[in-house]
């Protein structure tokens, strides 16, 4: 079989999300595989990515760039019919994204073009045709079966696929870049017209890679508050996360919402002050590796999962732990 | 113009979730079921879009069961003028959802197709974008905002992408799909549910539809996630941060 996985970049680099579905790419277990990346846009920064994309994974064989105007922004509608065009002419056997909100936009919209149904939010690979992803807000597991024609198209969860360390060599086996040949790429863009992009500029790491995650809820009472939460994160390193009762509320803005809806994380150390626990929020950090919580509600359903509760106030507890942790410089 | 708004009969969102121990599907006997929250925040959204005077006609749609039924009534409540119910009991996956929706499409010509981004079972997030890809209509995920131009025949909208808000324009036809932040579905109230029971809902199959189901997916099992080892409760920040310096090693 041979894979295709469709990638974003920013910056003249491969997004983490879609280095992920690159890692998840070759965890399918076929001797004969290989993989390809299909990148687009336009611009210096495109070429940039694609030089990244070719030595990113020694099993990366090819690279497949889509230089167009049309696809400088992430539209469903002109992304759906390129990956349509790539497999007419590639005819893969699997079609691999993120499953952020552009592999989770894009991706169910080739499947259509394509009749075939994808497989949303993958967490595990058992073989090339099997596949778990949760469900229930990931209170159930499930393994499910593709048996139908080529392609198998997935979003994969990046938390599951972590990124290998970049090996030595991997200069050595580059792939080759070529163009994808857009001469029947006749997408009409008046349909659907991207207008802006709103985000927060946050010197915080990004809250879908983080070592360390801190997150606040509405027990944190204001946005005002909610700096007691990004004082700790910016003491460790790490992101500011919410849970939906605190972005409702508007202390913080919804990109830093973490459950079923919101970002999923995975960090090594996730700390949860004046969280309670509902399920949705549960879906979006369970996979961390050591989980802390912070609550005055000794009942909290936050502290069946934590590795380390503390029962008390918020207010009482934050400056305590600020003494303890050092300013970072 | 119409609104069409597909919605679908789920495991209340409260409802404990249990694995059936022959490990082919979760627990729904005597389960209590509900609208999905998200398709709420749909049908929600078409409404208000009617009772700004910039629809005419909001039709809700659902598949599935005749349980169905009970839901497409809930609609009805909410404020929805008829029904139609898609008879199918066995399961029916997105795309065989997005091509049976397709035919109803061709039949009653809405301008605008609303649904939730996901339902809260099989959490799949794809029907929207599937119909859309179906159709070739401008598709809107995960909206936040929605602003209806009649004169021009356009939507502009608000979506939550990773990173923030996106804004797009659409021309009608078009499909959107609802986030949490959409809006605050209203409660059906008693006048409102007896009126719902008159209203009228139209029955289809798959068959009558020329829709044929087919499947090219399969369930293995389904299983409960591992468990997490039981923790500890530590009694102050002092001993928390030993623990977190020297036990876990994570600061």
């Amino acid at each position: 079989g041979s894979t295709l996985v469709v990638v974003e970049h920013e910056g003249g680099v491969i997004k983490p999300p879609s280095l992920s579905a690159l890692a998840a790419a070759t965890c399918l277990p076929d001797p004969d595989s290989s993989v390809s990346v299909l990148l687009a846009g336009s611009g210096s920064s495109l070429h940039q990515a694609a030089s990244h994309a070719a030595s990113c994974h020694p099993s990366i064989s090819k690279v497949l760039v889509a230089d167009s105007d049309k696809l400088k922004n992430p539209l469903a509608e002109p992304w759906a019919k390129l990956v349509h065009l790539v497999q007419q002419s590639g005819g893969y056997s699997h079609i691999i994204a993120a499953a952020n909100s552009f592999g989770k936009n894009v991706m169910p919209r080739v499947a259509a073009l394509l009749d075939v149904s994808p497989i949303t939010d993958v967490t595990g690979i058992s073989d090339s045709n099997t596949f778990v992803r949760p469900i229930y807000a990931g209170n159930a597991l499930c393994t499910v079966r593709y048996t139908g024609a080529n392609p198998c198209i997935l979003t994969i969860r990046s938390t599951s696929f972590p990124v290998p360390q970049k090996s030595v060599d991997s200069k050595s086996n580059e792939a080759s870049i070529s163009q994808v040949d857009l001469s029947t790429f006749d997408e009409d863009l008046s349909k659907s017209r991207y207008i802006s992009q709103t985000s927060q500029d946050n010197e915080r790491p990004d809250l879908g890679n983080a070592r360390v995650v801190v997150t606040g809820g509405r027990a944190l009472k204001s946005a005002e508050n909610f700096k007691l939460i990004e004082e700790i994160a910016k003491r460790l390193g790490g992101a500011v996360g919410a849970t939906r009762a605190a972005v409702d509320a508007g202390f913080v803005p919804n990109d830093l919402q973490v459950g079923q809806t919101g970002k999923i994380v995975a960090p090594e150390l996730y700390m949860a002050f004046g969280v309670s626990g509902a399920i949705q929020h549960l879906a979006g950090m369970r996979d961390s590796k050591v989980i802390v919580a912070v609550n005055n509600d000794a009942d909290a359903p936050i502290f069946q999962i934590a590795d380390y509760g503390l029962v008390g106030d918020l207010f009482e507890v934050i400056p305590k732990l600020l003494e303890k942790l050092p300013e970072k410089k | 113009m119409k609104i069409m708004v597909a919605i679908k009969r789920v495991v209340d969102y409260a409802v404990k979730i249990r694995v059936k121990p022959d490990k082919t599907g979760v627990v729904t006997q005597n389960v209590k079921m509900s609208m999905n929250p998200f398709c709420e925040i749909a049908l929600e959204e078409a409404l208000r879009i009617r009772e700004a005077g910039l629809a005419s006609e909001v039709v809700a749609v659902s598949m599935g069961s005749s349980h169905s039924v009970d839901t497409l009534r809930t609609g009805l409540a909410m404020g929805a003028d008829r029904g139609i119910h898609v008879e199918y009991s066995a399961s029916l996956y997105p795309l065989s959802v997005a091509k049976i929706l397709r035919k109803l499409i061709e039949i009653e010509k809405p301008g605008l197709l609303i649904l939730g981004k996901q339902a809260i079972d099989d959490d799949c997030n794809q029907t929207g974008q599937m119909i859309a890809g179906l159709l070739n209509w401008p598709q809107a995920t995960f909206a936040s905002k929605v602003v209806l131009d009649k004169e021009k025949q356009v939507a502009t909208v608000d979506r939550e992408v990773d990173d923030g808000i996106e804004t797009v324009c659409l021309n009608l036809p078009a499909v959107i799909t609802t986030d949490l932040r959409l809006n605050q579905p209203r409660y059906a109230t008693l006048p409102n549910i007896m009126k719902a029971k008159s209203k009228p809902i139209k029955k289809f199959t798959p068959e009558e539809l020329n829709v044929e189901i087919k499947s090219d997916l399969e369930i293995v099992q389904v299983t409960e996630p591992p468990k997490r080892k039981a923790g500890v409760i530590v009694s102050s920040v002092d001993e928390l941060f030993d623990k977190l310096k020297h036990e876990a090693n994570v600061i």
